[in-house]
């Protein structure tokens, strides 16, 4: 121990002293280069960590009908959620979570599994829509379960059981094919968009502009505060459609149960006053996510319960059409002279034409325009179209909006066929044959119309030739800067000679008086008038080869347009049965449309209606449950009552 | 003897620097864990730190000249330790490192066992009358530390295993290391380097990439070297008001391991460079010490300690600012944490022991 003196060389204990030295000046410049030179970019990522932009959702306008009664509103919808906050063992809470929200413990551990290698601050999504019990749950525990938390939504609330809903159309996040459409590249991914109907239509009114407020967020995506800035949401604004939901009533339980649509419409404004297309769905299933099987079933339905049939379905007319051949007839001024014996048929060009009452065995006899439209002889017709031939025939159909879209502000309107000579070289690059043009004289053969061509055509032709674009707004209801969509006139007139309109609308009501074609439509009182028409789905001579199959499987679409009056009417109704046989039956489904809308028009106004004030009526239901029993379970709708009409309906199904 | 030492030789100085970085360490652990699940953690430190001073009052009584007269035994007992810790070790997060202790403490052999290679070194290098340091003793010293080193690193601590290496460059740099034989040394160590790589586990290559490029993977494990970038550069020159690093828990351990890069967010560059000057303070205090030491041993002892004070200091500040990779070493006196703190007292009760008695002969 001792002799050990030898010192420990100081130069080398000084050099440590230097290393030190050195190695806190290297530590030093790290702290230099991060807190004085890159400061400001260290601030700002760490802002960035801190403060999350949070979307105000904009809630969507509501859809009102004429009188301004609820159609369309909104719910607030809420989505329970997870943060992942550490501190927290989500797989032991994960049977309590469950419970709670009605779902499977598994299901719960599944997801936070399946998201652990997503960024930690971004929450699982649990459940959408969630009960208010559920509700009740998260909001009650939040001591407890403190990842648990909610966000809320504005979700669509469509009138219930596909009331409308080809009318209202649905919504849904855009799609990717839609952002790149210029009409949507303004439009942000998860934007909720309209995609059918009134609600693509007229998206960019109803749908608001979301507003964002800045939260501060832990690292869990916990809020933890919130920043002064925030940018408030501006709600939709609301539409009002010239739909009038006592009509709308009318019509739909008029459709029930068949597969067809119905178009009523005021012909001297162009507005519709109901439209419905059966079979319907429910758009409130959309509303939240629809699930895969169930959209492809509603896809791939034979019955297309996704087409608007109003303004979709192209079929041909049948004797509907005799009204637009007896127009052109009389104005040609050869119709008035003509007399035709109907024997049960007639030869044209060779070929041998049934009349439809040897199915009935029996035959017209002697016929005049008037007698050939309230029996709606085919004979007469044939002639008619021999005499007219396709081009002068054609000229009128066009005149009146046959082949053409009626420019309604609906999306997805087709056109339907008229044809000419020029059509069928343009086409099929073939030459017209003249028997083609004695099939299209009873509105067989190739033309195929709308229901709602074929409303404005009768409309017109009633009203003495005036044509208006259909429309489902009142411009002037619309805000300043929005264009009506169509690019068609509003207003076109093709001169009718007054004998001939009285001549045309007189046979017209006699369609439903005694010995017309629709007699048992007649409605007492009401100086209801139109015209019936069946049309073929596929020609005499294949249903003949398909036999017993072809009678039940291709019946005939029954068709029938009517007016209320006769002469300058209020109303003019469109019904199509798909394979409803006979014009006598969609006669009577469009005299139940008529019948609506003249007791309403007499009605006295109701209790109601005759104070000013507001009605309150409720609105959310919850879905029924086992016992049937549907509980009101939140939302409130305030109704402004004016004393002027009569409503019989407070607002769509579903909203009273 | 005790009529040669007298506590008027304590060096209070020293002891003031050092009682002053535990408080700024006490109150950061404070300001970190608050309305945390960890809240209450400074007071827990606070209890450390007293029963450190009392450690290290203890350890300044025992002669340290006494100690190093028996240190094989106490090499022997640190060795059989460690067997211990790889037998019954308790295992958590993947690792061995403690031993459960009767009364459900936990003892972690591996930091005492860094003061055992202090005065195991100092003894074997205060026995070497050469000047220049031989082979075969390099190589012995180096067996001394490197026997425990991979004994620790089985565990596996790396970390850990790291602080050992001061100890011995520290030993072999004042025994009298020539320029020639540091440099094969280094060169050789440079040519292992890409088998060290093999004998990496996953975590720790990656620990080690994420260091080279904290972006790559900002999420993943680069993810604290970034947040710990980002609370030091966000506290500018002066602190940080929100600290929002900190506060909001992007920060990762900010009571442990991180505890400068919160210190640095709320103190900003003048902060964190007074607290860097306090530890240099210390540092330059205990070289002095080394200095007047009564004899070699006494200056080896002296200066392991400040070899691994430094070695400790010169990693865990690197690891803030971004030059070296995430080891897992905490910050001596700041750092919440018992057997770290303890370590540090007992480590300087030694430097205590030895100042005492610098007269003595």
């Amino acid at each position: 121990m001792f002799g050990r003196d030898e010192k420990v060389s100081s130069v080398r204990l000084t050099a440590v002293q230097y290393i030190i030295l050195v190695v806190f000046l290297f530590l030093a410049y790290g702290l230099w280069r991060l807190q004085v030179v890159q400061s400001e970019f260290y601030s700002a990522a760490a802002e960035k960590n801190m403060i999350r932009e949070v979307p105000i959702l904009a809630p969507r306008g509501k859809i009102l009908d004429r009188e301004g009664r609820v159609i369309v509103d909104n719910y607030p919808s809420f989505t329970a959620l997870l943060l992942r906050d550490s501190s927290r063992n989500i797989s032991a809470d994960a049977d309590l979570i469950a419970k709670g929200l009605h779902i499977d413990a598994k299901e719960v551990r599944d997801r936070v599994r399946r998201f652990a290698s997503t960024p930690q601050f971004r929450p699982i999504y649990l459940k959408e829509d969630i009960t208010p019990d559920e509700l009740a749950f998260v909001e009650s525990h939040h001591n407890e379960l403190p990842e648990l938390d909610t966000i809320m939504a504005h979700r669509r609330l469509y009138p219930r059981n596909g009331f409308m809903a080809h009318v209202i159309g649905y919504v849904g996040e855009v799609s990717e094919d839609m952002l790149n459409q210029p009409q949507w590249e303004l439009y942000n991914p998860g934007d909720v968009v309209g995609k059918s109907g009134v609600e693509l239509q007229y998206n960019n009114i109803l749908m608001g502009k979301n507003g964002s407020r800045q939260v501060v967020v832990n690292s869990h995506g916990k809020e933890m505060g919130q920043q002064k800035e925030e940018k408030p949401a501006e709600a939709g604004k609301q539409l009002k459609l010239t739909i009038d939901v006592d009509l709308q009533i009318a019509a739909e339980q008029a459709l029930d149960g068949r597969n067809g649509a119905i178009v009523a419409l005021d012909p001297r404004t162009g507005e519709i006053l109901a439209m419905v297309s059966r079979p319907t769905y429910d758009p409130n299933n959309f509303a939240v996510r629809i699930k895969k099987d169930e959209w492809s079933k509603l896809v791939n339905d034979d019955d297309h319960p996704l087409l608007n049939k109003a303004i979709q379905a192209q079929l041909a007319p049948g004797s509907v059409f005799k009204i637009i051949m007896a127009t052109a007839g009389l104005q040609e001024g050869i119709a008035q002279h003509m007399k035709v014996t109907c024997n049960g048929g007639a030869s044209f060009y060779g070929r041998y034409f049934k009349c439809w009452v040897v199915a009935e065995h029996r035959v017209h006899g002697v016929v005049d325009i008037s007698k050939a439209i309230y029996q709606s002889c085919d004979v007469f017709f044939y002639t008619l179209a021999e005499k007219l031939g396709i081009e002068r025939i054609a000229r009128y159909a066009a005149m009146f909006g046959l082949g053409q879209k009626t420019g309604v502000d609906l999306p997805q309107e087709v056109s339907g066929i008229m044809p000419s000579e020029q059509w069928k070289i343009r086409n099929f690059k073939q030459k017209w044959y003249v028997g083609e043009t004695i099939s299209v004289g009873i509105g067989q053969g190739a033309v195929a119309v709308t229901p709602i061509q074929l409303a404005r055509a009768i409309g017109a032709i009633a009203s003495g030739g005036v044509l208006r674009r259909p429309h489902i707004t009142n411009p002037t209801d619309l805000p300043p800067n929005v264009i009506p969509a169509s690019a068609s006139s509003d207003e076109a007139k093709v001169s009718i000679d007054p004998k001939n309109w009285e001549i045309i609308t007189d046979a017209m009501a006699n369609v439903v008086n005694p010995g017309g074609t629709a007699a048992l439509s007649h409605l007492q009182g009401i100086d209801f008038a139109g015209k019936t028409g069946s049309a073929q789905t596929i020609s005499n001579a294949l249903k003949a080869k398909l036999g017993a199959m072809g009678k039940t499987k291709f019946k005939d679409n029954g068709w029938f347009a009517g007016v209320e009056p006769r002469r300058n009417p209020e109303i003019v109704v469109c019904a199509l049965l798909e394979e409803g046989e006979h014009g006598y039956l969609a006669a009577r489904t469009a005299a139940q449309v008529i019948k609506a809308y003249v007791e309403k028009q007499r009605r006295t106004p109701s209790k109601m209606a005759q104070g000013h004030g507001k009605v309150e009526i409720g609105a959310v239901w919850n879905a029924a449950d086992a016992d049937g029993d549907e509980a009101l379970r939140g939302g409130r709708f305030v109704m402004e009552i004016q004393a002027r009409h009569a409503p019989l309906a407070m607002a769509a199904p579903g909203f009273n | 003897m005790s009529r040669y030492i007298s506590f008027h030789d304590f060096d209070w100085v020293l002891l003031i620097f050092v009682l002053l970085i535990c408080g700024l360490g006490v109150m950061e652990i404070h300001s970190a864990t608050e309305h945390t699940k960890f809240a209450g953690a400074h007071v827990k430190q606070v209890y450390w730190i007293v029963g450190g001073l009392f450690g290290m009052f203890a350890m300044s009584l025992i002669n340290y000249q006494m100690l190093l007269e028996r240190v094989h035994w106490i090499y022997l007992a640190a060795i059989a330790s460690l067997m211990m810790v790889l037998i019954f070790g308790q295992k958590y997060l993947g690792a061995r490192r403690w031993i459960k202790m009767p009364g459900g403490g936990h003892f972690q052999p591996s930091e005492w066992v860094k003061l055992i290679l202090i005065l195991a070194v100092a003894k074997y290098f205060a026995d070497l009358h050469q000047k220049d340091l031989s082979w075969p003793d390099f190589f012995k010293a180096g067996l001394m530390v490197g026997f425990p080193m991979l004994m620790v690193l089985a565990q596996p601590d790396l970390g850990t295993a790291l602080t050992y290496l001061p100890i011995a460059m520290m030993g072999i740099f004042l025994g009298g290391v020539r320029f020639k034989q540091a440099f094969i040394v280094v060169l050789a160590g440079a040519l292992l380097m890409p088998l060290a790589w093999h004998g990496l586990k996953p975590y720790q290559r990656s620990r080690l990439t994420s260091f080279m490029n904290p972006e790559a993977d900002s999420q993943g494990s680069g993810y604290q070297v970034n947040q710990s970038l980002i609370a030091v550069g966000s506290g500018g020159i002066w602190g940080s008001s929100q600290g929002s690093q900190t506060h909001l828990a992007f920060l990762p351990v900010p009571q442990t391991d991180f505890i400068f890069a919160a210190f640095a967010e709320e103190h900003g560059f003048v902060g964190a460079l007074g607290v860097m000057l306090l530890y240099f303070v210390v540092l330059m205090r205990l070289t002095q010490n080394a200095q007047t030491a009564p004899d070699r041993a006494g200056t080896f002892v002296v200066m392991g300690v400040v070899a691994v004070l430094s070695f400790h200091i010169l990693v865990n500040i690197g690891m803030v600012v971004g030059f070296m990779p995430v080891t897992g070493i905490p910050l001596p006196l700041m750092s919440y944490g018992g057997s770290s703190v303890l370590f540090m007292f007992l480590a300087l009760g030694i430097v205590m022991n030895v100042r005492m008695r610098r007269f003595v002969n």
